[in-house]
């Protein structure tokens, strides 16, 4: 048995009957890890003997008669955005290569809480900014699929760690596709949950109006495990919901007799490459046979999702990413006086990429320029919100590609930013909504994953993981594993 | 409106960025070909368009008036490039 | 040419809650450099703010008191600018939309009443400290974040005030108007209170505004008055020389007694104000605002009022009296126990407030408590004491904290208002002071002053003195 390419709930289910230990595990992904990552590289930093340790805590408590639950014991890793206290967070960056947070962000808190095994920290793009995960400021990690081309991004690690076994499931960030993206590259589930329903405290902020954390798992069944941990209101974030959080396992019924389903045609035009198209319609075919209501709608506002979403997040960022200065943590590039301290720090600590945005960005909000762009932006971002809000007045969900494309060649697109910006296309204007969205493996191209994506009503997260479990039922695209080679 | 090697500049100097000339000419090229993207937006009239700051409708988020212990003064030093006194370090300021 | 000036006031004023305005950290001053630090008020990246529920109660009471409208709706803006006295390198702060706005205050000066425009009042944080030191290569400063998060309410005017005197009266008016709604410490010297003025001048009589400079640093009543003197100065020589006053923002040297250009126009910062996406907007309903409005106490002018009609008391008394919250409660528990105000006024506008200032003491920390203060004024109207003696058990009161009575009691001082153990003694000041007699007699009502003085020294002040007077007089 292949112990690192069990899902979560299948490995629950041996821990608590015993039949292996959350040590063994552990330790079997453990031994994952050193066979591949050479190849992958998705871990910035791990964390084995502390995962021991935790896996070693929760088979006492099993050994004492005590059931921490489905997910103690199941070893798993984490974006290396969210801080963990006493484990470096770097952001992928210079500027923090060095940074031990003394604090633990209220997700990790929670999977500990959980009985989470956290194996260690994952590859991103350098501060969450990037669609193929290239923009590391340490190294590129690989798409398991094909060790040439990119695992997406930003939450490359994650998920290209979940792909090819090296955690049982991750969390990443989605600020403008950055789960699903990436999910889609690789062939896992991944999710952006609806805006405030998990807390935010202790990811390291990229565009705060637009980032959510979400779970990247090897099935929809794990995918709604893992949200049931990490949602629900945290009185640390003033932008966290303060609403129940339903049983998300329980809602998975392989049943989806007379949901509507929105297809907007918008998000299948230029760029979109033809058999990414192919399977992605497939894919919704085989929605409507099973008895979904599919029917073509629009959302007129897409094409501007992106140009407003290029002025919001880059303003945010330029704010969030203002307090990287070399003073009181981090790294710091010495400079004659206090102003050539910062810039010194400033441009040593930050990649090409960040600097692009975070000029971008203070461009957006100088004087002068604030309504032109910024302010702009946002009322645009009310027209999308308002397109979808007619939307789901006709649908229970929306069903589009993830991404027009499948994984491209590492420097495909290293060039061009904007030609990366496009990558997220059909993702961007679901964070510009705040609305939830998952990504799910519904086919290949060229031998590599497609992703289907779809989307739900605001805190509906549970028509979502059912019509996703639906289809994952019905289909074997989950089961498919990267030819890594064997461990 | 194209933005000149001289906004880069200022807007360089606000961020605390210090450029290569390369770098200067790099920027000024890409986010002008980003700006001119970005135009496209003004084909859409939003005249009478509330702008959107926060998707969810959330107001009065409050905590309450209760004062708990922060970080030991070790911890909140720990990452200091530079510290003396108990103090993080930094170049003069004026 | 005679010129007017033109003074708006920026106040910055700490609020006094117990945690700072978006963490749980402490405000208490002073504490060891960065022991009252959390991850939120150091900008650690990942970190939240939440705004204490308190910050808005608070602004909101200063609000309605300085009578300004309530915003419904308002929100948190963040102000970017590089400093390291800032962890994020913004400053959480309000923009467009602040908490209130259009509100005024009325402040006396030579006698003239003049109402204030209050222009707005909005909520924000608190920057740490620095500390700079010499030393090599230009030295180095030192950063505590002790007070960073602290929350503020900014308060400013319009620009009514004509005067150094009036932006001082202004000034002195709100930190009474905030100590009444007890919101803040209001102590400039530990920077809970501080002031920006925006000055400029034109010649009187014209309507339109010169070009202004804005004066920093100003830390206390006396530097604030200096300042604007020495500014409104430099700035008519500038115009009566032919010259142009520059834009700039200046700061006031206390020492040298000067003011010197931090910044010129050209050097001004671009903000880039945006809604904060951490925080989420306040709508504050007039269920909310009414509550607030109910609390308030009563306020510096209406108590005032109250001191003059109920009391008859004269306005300048009352004035005094109402500059201070505690002092005015003081006055009030005094009355309740002897009720000749008239009286009480004058001891505590005397030898009270004497002997706090004396002891460098606010009202609040008065060793002689209001019950003690009524005892010895009954002791000197019942006659047990003279009103000499009274001043001198005041004293006494003050240093010892022990009460009238026993103080009487202990060094018996009690009147002698006995006529028999008395003319034994006016006897003898009579005989050995003939020519004091007969300089009486030949018509110098002086004199008579003299030989009860004398009478007083024989009996170390214990005497009567209306007794003292009736005796010499019959035997005169």
């Amino acid at each position: 048995m292949d112990l690192h390419y069990l899902t979560a709930h299948e490995l629950g289910d041996l821990l608590q009957r015993r039949e292996v230990s959350a040590v063994e595990v552990t330790e079997a992904i453990i031994e994952r890890i050193k066979a591949v990552d050479g190849r992958v590289q998705a871990y910035l930093t791990r964390t084995a003997e502390e995962a021991l340790e935790q896996a070693k805590a929760v088979d006492a408590a099993r050994a004492r008669g005590e059931e921490p639950g489905p997910l103690a014991g199941v070893p798993m890793a984490l974006k290396d955005n969210l801080c963990t206290g006493g484990v470096r967070t770097t952001c992928a960056s210079q500027m923090l290569a060095g940074w031990v947070p003394p604090y633990d962000a209220t997700v990790v808190r929670r999977l500990k809480e959980a009985g989470a095994v956290i194996l260690g920290k994952l590859n991103m793009d350098e501060f969450a900014m990037g669609s193929s995960t290239e923009n590391s400021s340490f190294f590129p990690t690989r798409n398991p699929w094909d060790l040439e081309r990119v695992p997406g991004g930003s939450s490359g690690g994650s998920v290209a760690a979940v792909a090819a076994g090296e955690a049982c499931y991750a969390l990443g960030s989605d600020t403008g596709g950055s789960i699903r993206q990436p999910a889609s590259f690789c062939g896992v589930v991944g999710m952006k949950p609806t805006y405030g329903r998990v807390s935010r405290y202790g990811l390291v902020a990229f565009a705060s109006s637009l980032d959510q954390i979400g779970p990247i798992t090897r099935d929809v069944t794990d995918c709604a495990l893992v949200l049931g941990v990490i949602a629900g209101h945290d009185p640390s974030d003033s932008t966290s919901a303060d609403l129940p959080v339903p049983d998300y396992r329980a809602a998975l019924q392989p049943e989806i007799k007379g949901l509507k389903i929105g297809v907007p045609r918008e998000y299948f035009g230029a760029g979109i490459e033809p058999e990414v198209e192919t399977v992605v319609r497939r894919a919704i075919a085989k929605l409507e046979e099973m008895g979904a209501i599919c029917e073509e709608t629009s959302l007129p506002h897409t094409e501007y999702a992106l140009p407003a979403y290029y002025l919001v997040a880059p303003a945010e960022a330029s704010s969030n990413l203002a307090r990287y200065d070399g003073v009181s943590y981090g790294l710091r590039v010495p400079g004659k006086d206090i102003i050539e301290m910062y810039m010194n720090t400033r441009s040593q600590g930050f990649g090409p990429e960040v600097k692009r945005r975070i000029m971008l960005g203070t461009y957006a909000l100088s004087s002068g320029y604030y309504d032109a762009y910024y302010l702009k932006a946002l009322k645009v971002r009310t027209l999308i919100r308002r397109d979808f809000e007619a939307a789901f007045s006709k649908y229970d969900l929306l069903a589009t590609p993830t991404s027009p494309t499948v994984a491209f060649r590492l420097g495909e697109k290293a060039g061009d930013p904007l030609a990366m910006y496009m990558s997220d296309l059909c993702t961007i204007p679901v964070n510009m909504a705040g609305l939830p969205a998952l990504s799910i493996p519904c086919g290949f191209s060229q031998g590599l994953p497609v992703g289907l994506q779809l989307i739900g009503k605001a805190f509906d997260e549970a028509t979502l993981l059912r019509a996703a479990y639906a289809f994952e039922q019905a289909t074997e695209y989950h089961r498919r594993r990267p030819e890594l080679g064997v461990a | 409106m194209p933005i000149t090697t001289a906004e880069v500049e200022h807007v360089a100097l606000l961020a605390r960025l210090k450029l290569t000339p390369e770098e200067k000419a790099a920027y000024t090229g890409q986010l002008n070909a980003i700006l001119e993207y970005m135009d496209k937006l003004n084909a859409l009239d939003t005249t009478d368009v509330e702008p959107t700051a926060h998707v969810l409708p959330l107001r009065n988020v409050f905590r309450d008036d209760v004062a708990r212990p922060g970080l030991p003064r070790e911890k909140a030093l720990a990452g200091a490039p530079a510290a003396s006194e108990g103090q993080f370090k930094v170049p003069r300021v004026v | 040419m005679e010129y007017e000036a033109v003074i708006g006031l920026e106040v910055h004023v700490e609020l006094k809650t117990n945690a700072k305005a978006f963490c749980g950290c402490t405000t208490a001053f002073g504490g060891e450099p960065n022991t009252h630090v959390c991850p939120v008020c150091l900008g650690l990246p990942g970190v939240l703010p939440v705004i204490n529920r308190q910050v808005v109660e608070f602004g909101l009471k200063t609000a309605l008191a300085l009578n300004c409208q309530v915003a419904p709706f308002c929100k948190f803006d963040r102000k970017n600018y590089y400093y390291p006295d800032l962890p994020k390198n913004y400053q959480i702060s309000q923009y467009d939309l602040p908490l209130a706005r259009g509100g005024h205050l009325k402040i006396t000066v030579d006698g003239e009443e003049r109402v204030i425009g209050i222009t707005r009042v909005h909520m924000e944080e608190d920057a740490g400290k620095l500390i700079h030191v010499d030393g090599p290569d230009g030295g180095y400063s030192l950063v505590d974040y002790n007070r960073t998060g602290v929350p503020l309410l900014e308060i400013v005017s319009e620009p009514d005030l004509r005067s150094p005197a009036e932006a001082r009266a202004y000034m002195e008016k709100l930190r009474t108007i905030l100590q009444y709604l007890d919101v803040s410490d209001c102590k400039m010297e530990e920077g809970s209170l501080r002031c920006d003025a925006n000055v400029s001048v034109r010649p009187r009589g014209s309507q339109s505004f010169g070009t202004k400079t804005e004066v920093k640093n100003l830390n206390s009543f006396r530097s604030l008055q200096r300042a604007l003197e020495y500014e409104i100065e430099r700035q008519v020589a500038i115009l009566e020389s032919g010259g142009r006053v520059e834009q700039a923002t200046m700061a006031w040297d206390e020492n040298r007694g000067v003011t010197y250009v931090m910044r010129t126009k050209e050097e001004a910062q671009d903000y880039r104000y945006f809604p904060d996406p951490d925080l989420v907007p306040l709508e504050i309903d007039a269920a909310w605002i009414e509550r607030v409005r109910r609390e308030l106490p009563e306020l510096p002018d209406a108590r005032c009022r109250r001191l003059i009609d109920d009391y008859g008391l004269p306005a300048y008394d009352a004035g005094v009296i109402t500059s201070s919250r505690d002092l005015a409660d003081y006055f009030d528990r005094v009355v309740a126990l002897y009720p000749d105000a008239k009286t009480v006024s004058n001891w505590i506008m005397g030898d009270f407030l004497r002997l706090l200032n004396a002891g460098n003491l606010e009202p609040g920390q008065s060793p002689v408590p209001p019950e003690e203060m009524a005892s010895l004024l009954q002791l000197q109207k019942e006659g047990t004491i003279s009103g000499k003696i009274a001043k001198q058990v005041l004293e006494e009161m003050f240093a010892t904290g022990k009460g009238a009575r026993q103080i009487v009691e202990e060094k018996g001082l009690v009147q002698i208002s006995d006529a028999a153990a008395l003319t034994q003694i006016v006897e003898e000041v009579l005989a050995a002071n003939p020519g004091v007699v007969e300089d009486y007699r030949n018509g110098k009502d002086k004199a008579l002053g003299f030989l009860v003085g004398q009478v007083m020294k024989a009996t170390r002040g214990k005497a009567n003195p209306g007794l003292v007077n009736r005796l010499l007089k019959e035997r005169l």
